[in-house]
């Protein structure tokens, strides 16, 4: 009965549905360009930088001295390599310095690497936009576009670092501009130079050291138990482990607080589909009044009644859920391909701030039926009026309407 | 006897400006009665039927049906009640629209936890009855005023009542339908001794009727049994 009488009235009935499948469309839009706006900027400095997890000599990272630089030993590697969850371990020697070209200068994160693993790990040879990638041991250094733009320098220019060395030794050296690399995150492309690790090496006056090891997981979500698994195999006197979500707390804390304001936003769309479903479903019950008066006069349980209109509300609340979650996945998916790009000014404050002005929709099923279950039991909730009404019936009343 | 009640007063809005609809109605009907209550409008006509149905509750009295009182019943107890005991006929029909003639006939019973088997065997037997076996499958916005009364009262019939209680049943029908209807009520009181109480204006029913109680102003005016 309660399935016949959704299909009285097809116009409303559609309306419900429609109303309940824009809702978690809408929803589930939001969310996944919001946790996909997220994991991109993750990705961008996790992914194309940090690594999932570094390993540093114990207090570097509170201190991002390089006095607190170790030595890189090849039992260090074979033990660090040996989870099976670490595909592969990065040495670095980063530092900061000023870079200067003829009458410009700017600080900049100076970072050694090993040309052939940091691509490896990073595809930092795909970044390039200028220039050619950097072999090992040769003196040339590749620098964020950021970079080349503020100190106005191309390839072949003359890039100047200062900076104090390891220990104290004084630091300054010339290096040829080998290459340009942009990135997404913008925080890196105005500050990023890369060396050969063992000119980077040679310039701190730090032979043979690193500052920290990044290390490449099979998977995102294995990272607490290849952590794990090297805390137990490593000196965590001398060494410490740090997953990306320690070595970034601020960007976590971001993370959270956009979350959070995007709550209210949830709220109020949540507020408006509650109000559009509960006035088709005070319609119904005002036009079934007369109904409910008879069916209760010939002898039907207002228990029963209440049942069998709620049933109706869950039914309607089902079909527009579902429709919603199928609607979403093609409308997602688009956006996960053709992620959503900001220009002009709204760009200039995103990245004036560290962020990517791209937001590519995360595809996550979860996100699409957690929004459907919300929606679902908002409906469901908003079906206890007709409850309310039906338990304050009164059949000749009701019948007199 | 059926139905007694004793001293009926019902007032509305008693706390505003009050309206007596009834004044101390008191009233006898026997099995197998084929009764109309008349009286001009706002004489109390519906609102006594209401009341004799357990649909509404007198301000004052007591309603007895088979010698039980209804008046003072909890909500639960006098909804089952009326579902086991009473059949009702409104002027509107008031089928379930979503539902055929037959699903509509048979609605009570399935409340009454009745089989399939003993459901499908007496709406058949009903709707042959009101000579409607050929539309059990239709809904009643596929039927005309006439067959949708029919139905109602295959409805009403169908959980075996002890009595019928029809609000206005023909107000809306043609005389065609009227007659129909009406023979078709007088047939099932003669066959099948089922006590049957009008309330109308109809001067065809009043002619059909084999009592006639007149109400006015709330009190019964005149109580005319036919010879």
């Amino acid at each position: 009965m309660a399935w016949r009488n959704i299909w009285r009235n097809k116009r409303r009935t559609l309306i419900t549905a429609a109303s309940i499948l824009f809702a978690v469309l809408f929803a589930s839009l939001m969310e996944s360009l919001q946790k996909g706006g997220w994991n991109n900027m993750i990705n961008n400095v996790v992914s194309f930088y940090m690594g999932y997890a570094q390993i540093h000599q114990k207090g570097y990272w509170e201190e991002q001295s390089i006095d607190k630089a170790f030595e890189w030993k090849p039992q260090l590697v074979k033990t660090i390599e040996s989870p099976r969850e670490v595909i592969r371990a990065l040495p670095r020697l980063e530092s900061f310095a000023l870079a200067a070209s003829d009458d410009l200068n700017s600080g900049a994160l100076v970072v050694g690497i090993d040309p052939k693993l940091e691509n490896e790990m990073t595809k930092l040879e795909d970044r390039l936009v200028e220039g050619t990638y950097l072999q090992e041991d040769e003196k040339a250094a590749l620098i964020g576009a950021g970079v080349a733009e503020r100190l106005k320098l191309n390839i072949n220019d003359t890039l100047v670092l200062i900076s104090q060395g390891y220990r104290g030794v004084n630091a300054a050296d010339l290096f040829p501009v080998k290459g340009i690399v942009k990135f997404g995150s913008p925080e890196l492309n105005k500050s990023i130079v890369y060396l050969p690790l063992k000119n980077a090496q040679n310039f701190y006056g730090a032979e043979g050291l690193i500052t920290s090891i990044s290390l490449q997981i099979e998977d995102k979500d294995r990272v607490e138990a290849a952590t794990e698994s090297l805390r137990s195999q490593l000196d965590t006197m001398a060494y410490e482990i740090m997953d990306w979500q320690q070595l970034m707390p601020d960007l976590l804390q971001a993370k959270a607080l956009d979350s959070a304001g995007n709550y209210i936003v949830y709220f109020i769309l949540y507020m408006i589909i509650g109000f559009g479903i509960f006035g088709t479903i005070l319609m119904m019950t005002k036009e079934r009044e007369y109904e409910f008066g008879v069916l209760t006069a010939i002898g039907m349980k207002r228990r029963s009644l209440m049942a069998t209109i709620w049933i109706e509300v869950m039914l309607l609340g089902i079909v527009g859920a579902i429709a919603g979650v199928l609607a979403s996945i093609p409308v997602v998916s688009y956006f996960k391909y053709n992620p959503i790009r900001f220009s002009g000014e709204y760009a200039g404050m995103l990245e004036k701030y560290g962020f990517e002005p791209i937001f590519p929709a995360l595809f996550d099923v979860k996100i699409f039926v957690a929004q459907a279950i919300i929606v679902f039991v908002l409906t469901s909730l908003l079906g206890l009026y007709p409850w309310w009404k039906i338990r304050k019936l009164k059949p000749v009343e009701a019948m007199r309407s | 006897m059926i139905i007694q009640t004793k001293g009926i007063t019902k007032i509305y809005n008693p706390n505003k400006i009050p309206v007596n609809a009834l004044n101390g109605v008191d009233l006898q009907i026997e099995e197998g009665e084929f009764t109309a209550i008349v009286g001009p409008s706002g004489s109390g006509k519906t609102t006594l039927l209401n009341i004799i149905g357990g649909l509404d509750q007198a301000t004052q009295g007591e309603v007895l049906i088979k010698g039980e009182n209804i008046s003072k019943m909890p909500d639960n107890q006098l909804i089952d009640f009326r579902k086991n005991n009473i059949g009702f006929v409104f002027q509107a029909y008031n089928l379930i629209p979503v539902l055929t003639a037959k699903e509509n006939v048979g609605f009570v019973m399935l409340l009454q936890n009745r089989s399939k088997e003993e459901r499908d065997q007496r709406v058949l037997e009903l709707l042959q009855s009101v000579g409607l076996e050929d539309k059990v499958n239709k809904r009643p916005s596929e039927l005309s005023g006439g067959q949708q009364q029919r139905v109602a009262v295959a409805r009403a019939l169908a959980p075996k009542p002890a009595f019928i209680l029809a609000d206005e049943p023909t107000a809306n029908l043609d005389s065609v339908s009227t007659n129909n209807l009406l023979d078709i009520m007088a047939r099932l009181n003669e066959e099948e001794k089922m006590t049957f109480i009008f309330s109308t204006h109809d001067q065809r029913v009043i002619d059909r009727a084999r009592r006639v109680i007149t109400l006015v102003d709330g009190k019964i005016a005149s109580d005319q049994v036919k010879s």
